[in-house]
C-alpha cells in the first residue's frame, strides 16, 4: 500500500506530508502513484504508540478479550505496539505459547503483539520458566504479573538468570502478606466497610526490589507503580545510580480512592486507586522523570466478574482506547509535561527498555504512527469501545485528544471518518 | 412524613430530620407492643421478604415480627455464604423477588456494598440489616433509641464504644447516626482491630478503656469473634479480657447515671464480664424490645413515602 498523509502535525512541530510505501516512510512520490491519500487537515501525528503492559486474555480467557479484539482496541487507540502479560490459561512459560501468540499477533495484522513470559513457571513462584527458550520464539520480557515475583530470594534467582538472556524483568509490586483487602486503605476504606490495602504492600515489595537490584547491580523494571512512596524510593534510587525503571498508568493520575465510594467495581484494580496525595506523587513522579513509562494495564473482564459486590469483582480495567486522551487531556493539555515527554514515556522509553526498536519517523523506519485530533473535545463512550470489556470508569469523561487514524507498518489499522 | 430515598442502606444516607422521625414513630410503635392487642394495619396489603445471606437469628426474627405486627405478608429465604457460589447472582436473586411484586427486601449480605449494589436495580425497597463491614442501620437506631429514652437530646452527650471496631457495621452505624446529631462518640479497642482513618468519620480514638468510658453517658460494648484470634489480632481470651473488656473499673469511670449497651450476642467473659453484663446499668434487655420497634417505625415509613408518590 502506499499511502500520503497531507497536512501532517508532526509532534506538533511541523506540518508537512508523510509518504509510506512497503510498510516504511519513504521519500515523496507523486500522488499519481499513491493507493490513497488522506488528508489529515493539521490533526497531530505521533509515532504509533507503545503499551508494555497488557492483559489480551488469549490463550485461554476469550470470552473477555482475545488477540483480535485486543489489537483492535489497541489501534483505536493509537498504539501499533503491545506487550502481552503472561497470565493466560495455560500461562506463558514455554516456547510453544509464546510462538502460538507471536503467530495470532501477526495474523490479525492491526498491531504488533510482543509476548511477555512468566517469569515462574504456572506462575508458581518457585521455579524459573524456560526463559531462554522462550526468549528465542520472541519474548520481550519476562514478568509473574497478576501476583508479584514471590520470594526475595526467587526473584534474586529471576534477575541474575534473565541477565545471561538480556530479558528484562518486569515485576507487580505487591506484599501479599499486607494486602488481601479490596480497595486502598484509609478514610474511605474505613468509612465504608471494605477491607484495606496498605500503601505499604506496594512500597515493601518496591524498596524489595530496588535492594536486590542495587545489590546485584541488575537492572528491573516496576510495574504500575501508585504510591507516594514508591515513587519517592524510586526517585532516590535512580539517583544513586541503581538500574530501576518504572511504568505508571492513566488511573494512578486521574482517579482517587474517593470514587470507591459508590461501589462501583470499575474503581476496583491492583494497585488500588490511592489517595490524592498519591495521585500528586505520582504526577510529580512523571513531570520530574521517576516515571519511564505510561501503560493501560489494560484489564478487560466479563461484566459477571465486574457488574457484582465490590469484594468479590475482579481487579482491573480496560485502558487501551481511553489512554492517550488521558495523558494528553491531563498532562500535556494542563501544561505539566511537553508532548515530546508525553512521547517518551509512551513510546520511546518502553520500545528502548524492551528493546522493540519503534518509534522512529524517519525514512526507511517501519511505519507507525497515529493521528490525534487535539483541538476538539470528545466525549468518552464505553460502548464505541472495540475491547470485549465495558469495565471502563471513564464513561462520559471529556477529553481531548481522540485518535483519528493509526498506521502499522504502512497499513491503516484504524481510521475514524475525518 | 416518610423517608426520603426508596430505600434505608445507612445511616449516612439519612438527615438527622429523618432520624429523630423514625426515633419518634418508633416511641409510638414501642407503644403498640408493649400494648395487648399487637397488631395494626400499617403495613396491610404489603408484602415484605427477608433475604439473608448470613446468619442471624435476632435480627431477622426482629424484623419479622415488627412486619406481622403491622400486617403484612411475609417471607424469608435464608442462604449461606455467598450468592456467586451457589451459581446465582445477587442481582437475579434480588430481581426474581422484586419481580413477585415484593415492596420491601430486607437483606443481610456479608459484602459490605451489597444492598447498594441491588437497590437502583428494583422498584421494592431495601432496607440494610448489615452489609459486611459496612453498616447496620437498624441496629444503631434502635441503640439511640435507648439513648432518646433517656435523654432529651444528643447534643453534646459522650457515647463510649469499646471492642472490635475494624470488623463491626454496628460502630460505623452508630457513629455516623450520632455524630449527625451532635453527640462526642469515642472509641476503643486493640490497634489490631482499629481502622485506619477513623477519626475521620469524627470519632474520637481513646488510649484505654477507661479514657474511652470516662464521663460517658453511655457505654457500648462489642462482640469479638473469637476467630479472630486466628489471624493475629488478640494473642488470647484471658489477654483481651483483661485489657480490653468492659469493666466495672472502667465502667465506674463513666457518669453515675451512664447505662450499658451491647448489640448481642455477648460473649460472656470475653467482651463483658458476667456481672457487667447483669449490672444494674445494664440496658441490654430493653434494646432487643426497641429493636422491634425501630424496625417497625422504618418499614412505616418507607411505606409512607410510597403511599404519597
Ligand atoms: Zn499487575
Amino acid at each position: 500500500m502506499r499511502l500520503i498523509l497531507t497536512n501532517c502535525s508532526v509532534l506538533g512541530k511541523e506540518t508537512r506530508d508523510i509518504y509510506i510505501a512497503d510498510g516504511k516512510f519513504c521519500e515523496a512520490f507523486g500522488e499519481a502513484d499513491a493507493d490513497r491519500i488522506i488528508d489529515v487537515k493539521g490533526a497531530l501525528v505521533t509515532p504509533g504508540l507503545v503499551d508494555m503492559h497488557v492483559h489480551f486474555r488469549e490463550p485461554g480467557q476469550e470470552y473477555k478479550e482475545d488477540i483480535g479484539s485486543g489489537s483492535r482496541a489497541a489501534a483505536r487507540g493509537g498504539f501499533t505496539s503491545v506487550c502481552c502479560m503472561p497470565n493466560t490459561s495455560p500461562v506463558v512459560d514455554n516456547a510453544a505459547v509464546v510462538r502460538s501468540i507471536v503467530k495470532r499477533g501477526k495474523d490479525v495484522g492491526l498491531c504488533r503483539v510482543y509476548p511477555i513470559g512468566s517469569a515462574s513457571k504456572g506462575l508458581n513462584g518457585e521455579e524459573l520458566s524456560e526463559i531462554g527458550l522462550m526468549k528465542e520464539a520472541g519474548i520481550v520480557a519476562v514478568s509473574d504479573d497478576g501476583k508479584p515475583i514471590s520470594t526475595a530470594g526467587f526473584m534474586r534467582k529471576v534477575l541474575e538468570y534473565c541477565a545471561d538472556f538480556d530479558v528484562p524483568v518486569l515485576n507487580h509490586c505487591e506484599d501479599k502478606s499486607l494486602s488481601g483487602g479490596a480497595m486502598n486503605e484509609g478514610p474511605v476504606s474505613t468509612s465504608i466497610g471494605i477491607r484495606g490495602i496498605p500503601s505499604a504492600s506496594e512500597d515493601v515489595m518496591i524498596a524489595r526490589d530496588i535492594i536486590i537490584a542495587e545489590y546485584l547491580g541488575l537492572p528491573v523494571h516496576l510495574c504500575h507503580v501508585s504510591t507516594k512512596g514508591g515513587m519517592r524510593m524510586i526517585r532516590e534510587a535512580k539517583a544513586r545510580g541503581v538500574r530501576v525503571t518504572c511504568e505508571t498508568c492513566p488511573h494512578y493520575f486521574t482517579l482517587t480512592d474517593n470514587y470507591c465510594e459508590n461501589y462501583s467495581s470499575n474503581y476496583k484494580m491492583h494497585p488500588p486507586l490511592g489517595t490524592q496525595e498519591d495521585v500528586d506523587a505520582v504526577i510529580e513522579a512523571i513531570v520530574d522523570g521517576t516515571v519511564d513509562c505510561i501503560v493501560t494495564d489494560h484489564a478487560p473482564h466479563h461484566q459477571d466478574e465486574k457488574e457484582i459486590e465490590f469484594s468479590l469483582a475482579l481487579n482491573g480495567i480496560v485502558g487501551l482506547e481511553s489512554s492517550f486522551a488521558l495523558a494528553y487531556t491531563y498532562l500535556v493539555k494542563t501544561g505539566k509535561i511537553t508532548l515530546d515527554r508525553l512521547m517518551d514515556l509512551m513510546c520511546h522509553n518502553p520500545s528502548d527498555i524492551l528493546k522493540l526498536g519503534r518509534g522512529g519517523m524517519n525514512i526507511g523506519d517501519d511505519a507507525d504512527l497515529a493521528v490525534f485530533d487535539i483541538d476538539n473535545e470528545f466525549v468518552f463512550d464505553k460502548n464505541k469501545m472495540l475491547t470485549k470489556g465495558r469495565n471502563t470508569p471513564y464513561d462520559g469523561w471529556k477529553l481531548y485528544g481522540e485518535t483519528m487514524l493509526t498506521v502499522m507498518g504502512g497499513n491503516i489499522t484504524y481510521e475514524k471518518l475525518c | 412524613m416518610g423517608l426520603k430515598n426508596k430505600d434505608l442502606l445507612g445511616m449516612k444516607q439519612l438527615t438527622p430530620e429523618e432520624i429523630m422521625e423514625i426515633l419518634d414513630t418508633a416511641r409510638m410503635m414501642k407503644m403498640v407492643i408493649e400494648s395487648g392487642n399487637k397488631k395494626t394495619t400499617h403495613l396491610q396489603g404489603k408484602s415484605i421478604v427477608t433475604l439473608f445471606y448470613e446468619n442471624s437469628t435476632r435480627t431477622r426474627l426482629s424484623f419479622e415480627l415488627a412486619s406481622k405486627y403491622m400486617g403484612s405478608a411475609s417471607a424469608n429465604i435464608s442462604t449461606s455464604g455467598s450468592s456467586v457460589n451457589k451459581g446465582e447472582s445477587l442481582l437475579d436473586t434480588a430481581r426474581t423477588i422484586d419481580m413477585m411484586g415484593t415492596d420491601i427486601i430486607i437483606m443481610r449480605h456479608n459484602q459490605s456494598g451489597a444492598p447498594h449494589f441491588i437497590a437502583p436495580y428494583l422498584k421494592a425497597s431495601v432496607v440494610n440489616a448489615g452489609d459486611g463491614m459496612n453498616e447496620h442501620p437498624t441496629q444503631a437506631l434502635l441503640d439511640m433509641l435507648t439513648m432518646y429514652e433517656r435523654f432529651d437530646t444528643f447534643e453534646g452527650k459522650k457515647i463510649a464504644i469499646c471492642g472490635d471496631i475494624y470488623h463491626s457495621r454496628v460502630v460505623r452505624s452508630n457513629a455516623i447516626g450520632l455524630t449527625k446529631l451532635g453527640a462526642n462518640v469515642s472509641v476503643y479497642g486493640p490497634r489490631t482491630m482499629m481502622p485506619i482513618g477513623i477519626e475521620k468519620m469524627g470519632v474520637t480514638v481513646a488510649d484505654s478503656v477507661i479514657d474511652c468510658c470516662r464521663d460517658a453517658d453511655a457505654v457500648m460494648g462489642l462482640r469479638v469473634q473469637l476467630e479472630r484470634q486466628k489471624s493475629s489480632l488478640f494473642p488470647s481470651v484471658p489477654e483481651y479480657a483483661k485489657f480490653y473488656a468492659i469493666t466495672k473499673e472502667a465502667l465506674a469511670a463513666a457518669k453515675p447515671d451512664a447505662f450499658l449497651m451491647h448489640p448481642g450476642p455477648c460473649n460472656h467473659g470475653v467482651e463483658l464480664p458476667t456481672e457487667v453484663y447483669d449490672c444494674d446499668q445494664s440496658v441490654i434487655n430493653e434494646q432487643v424490645t426497641n429493636g422491634v420497634a425501630v424496625r417497625m417505625a422504618v418499614l412505616y415509613l418507607l411505606m409512607a413515602r410510597r403511599n404519597e408518590l
